[in-house]
């Protein structure tokens, strides 16, 4: 490790890795720090990814996929399930070996990688950031940066050292519990959601099979739910009921901040990626692929910045963010707030309306009109989410 | 005064209550967690996003508190 880099990218998931890789890969130094022992682990995540995606950034190769997903199964509050074809393929990820590979990734374009290295403050020029302070070992370190990468997570501090407003509004914050339970019954090509007020109020129940006998079973709460009743309780109840005796491989806790993504992503010599930068999917909670477009944008504009020496260069990733993803987000916002409002009377009615639909016509689109056509009011409710 | 105990022991360190702390008062590492006493205002919001229920708002402490005062 040198005292000096172009970039220091702190936290090495998927966002702070790819955006180690999209820098190195432009000839500039890069140091990407991780607070873990592990890059990978704990894993604080339900798995699951679209294939496409996350083929903008690698090969899928088996020994990180755990299931390759074709079908959804839902489940309404009364019950009923409905199966639908699912119109791309989804992977269920090994994730502790996945994060592996892609800080593997950064290193082959010559990332230096520090685990156990916990960022502590930033080091200020000015106004401008530039380097980080860290505790490794024991011992408090410093590495000087022309810009860095703060792809800390969801428990995001740097980026509110360097006076952004990081902190994610309680009611959009999904406090999460999951397990990964073995000797069940899944499909293994079949991810398997629930909905209902007694099972995940505002939100869904998510049973990811990694094979045909494990699964990852989760669920999140916004705080305004776990005022009342934590994720860990909903959850416990749900496998009592549902899988009862499965022996636990993992059980874990973690937070998804399901907002829009913050108002700033960068300042002077900073710029946030990832869960850190709120890149989250809000719908449905996903941030991995978005997280690693993300640290793909804002690495490729640190180096050219550097490279160019201009740099204010960076502030124009906000931009670029929004307009190639966060608009998007911004759009399944106004959709999850309506939908996760729905009553279980009305997800009873359109799991009902769906079964009418011939299987080989069951895809998302048909569902869609299906239950427009057999529920019209839901009109209501669709053009409420996009247009008030 | 702090009104919000960790049970350490029951702890994930998964970061919830540092996301949506408006004080910055939370410091988490690896598997060590603390509140920073002179930041907390004692808001309770890391309380309802606790997703294994480490952190509780001591009752009996703001009770007493309120009497004192």
């Amino acid at each position: 490790m040198k005292d000096q880099y172009d970039i220091v990218v702190v936290g090495a998931g998927p966002a702070g890795s790819m955006a180690a890789r999209f820098a190195a890969e432009k000839g500039v130094s890069v140091l990407l720090l991780e607070k873990d022992r592990d890059v990978g682990y704990p894993v604080r995540c339900a798995e699951a990814v679209v294939s496409a995606g996350l083929e903008e950034f690698i090969s899928p190769d088996k020994k990180w996929i755990a299931s390759e997903i074709n079908k959804f199964s839902l489940f309404a509050p009364d019950n009923t399930e409905v199966v639908l074809e699912f119109p791309f393929t989804g992977f269920v990820l090994e994730r502790r070996i996945f994060d592996y590979e892609l800080a593997k990734q950064a290193a082959s374009f010559g990332t230096d990688v520090l685990t156990r290295a916990y960022v502590n403050g930033l080091l200020f020029d000015g106004n401008k950031v530039c380097g980080v302070k860290f505790e490794h070992r024991g011992e408090q370190k410093q590495v000087k940066a022309k810009v860095v990468i703060a792809a800390d997570g969801v428990e995001s501090r740097v980026g509110r050292w360097a006076g952004l407003k990081t902190h994610v509004d309680f009611r959009e914050m999904e406090s999460c519990a999951q397990v990964t339970i073995s000797n069940i019954n899944v499909k293994a090509d079949t991810c398997y959601f629930y909905f209902g007020k007694d099972v995940s109020p505002n939100g869904y129940l998510w049973v990811f099979p990694k094979g045909d006998s494990t699964a990852n079973v989760g669920l999140g709460v916004s705080g305004l739910v776990g005022k009342n009743r934590s994720a860990l309780s909903y959850l416990n109840e749900f496998l009592e009921t549902n899988f009862p005796g499965a022996p636990v491989l993992t059980s874990i806790a973690g937070g998804v901040p399901c907002s829009i993504t913050l108002e700033k992503i960068s300042a002077p010599g900073i710029m946030l990626v990832g869960d850190a930068a709120r890149q989250v999917n809000p719908i449905s909670g996903g941030g991995i692929i978005s997280g690693m477009r993300g640290g793909r944008i804002a690495g490729r504009i640190a180096a050219e910045s550097i490279l160019s020496n201009k740099p204010d260069h960076i502030f124009s990733y906000d931009k670029e963010w929004h307009e190639k993803v966060g608009k998007k987000h911004e759009a399944s916002n106004r959709l999850k707030e309506g939908v996760f409002n729905f009553s279980d009377e009305k997800l009873n009615n359109l799991a009902h309306s769906f079964l009418k639909v011939p299987m080989e016509k069951r895809t998302l689109g048909n569902l869609c009109r299906t239950a427009l056509i057999n529920q019209p009011s839901l009109l209501f409710d669709i053009a409420k989410v996009f247009f008030v | 005064m702090i009104l919000i105990e960790i049970l350490p022991d029951k702890c994930d360190f998964c970061g919830c209550c540092v996301g949506v702390c408006p004080e910055d008062a939370i410091e988490l590492k690896e598997a060590e967690i603390r509140i920073i006493e002179e930041l907390c205002t004692n808001c309770a919001k890391c309380v309802w996003c606790c997703p294994f229920e480490v952190l509780k708002f001591n009752k009996e402490a703001a009770s007493a508190k309120r009497e004192k005062i």
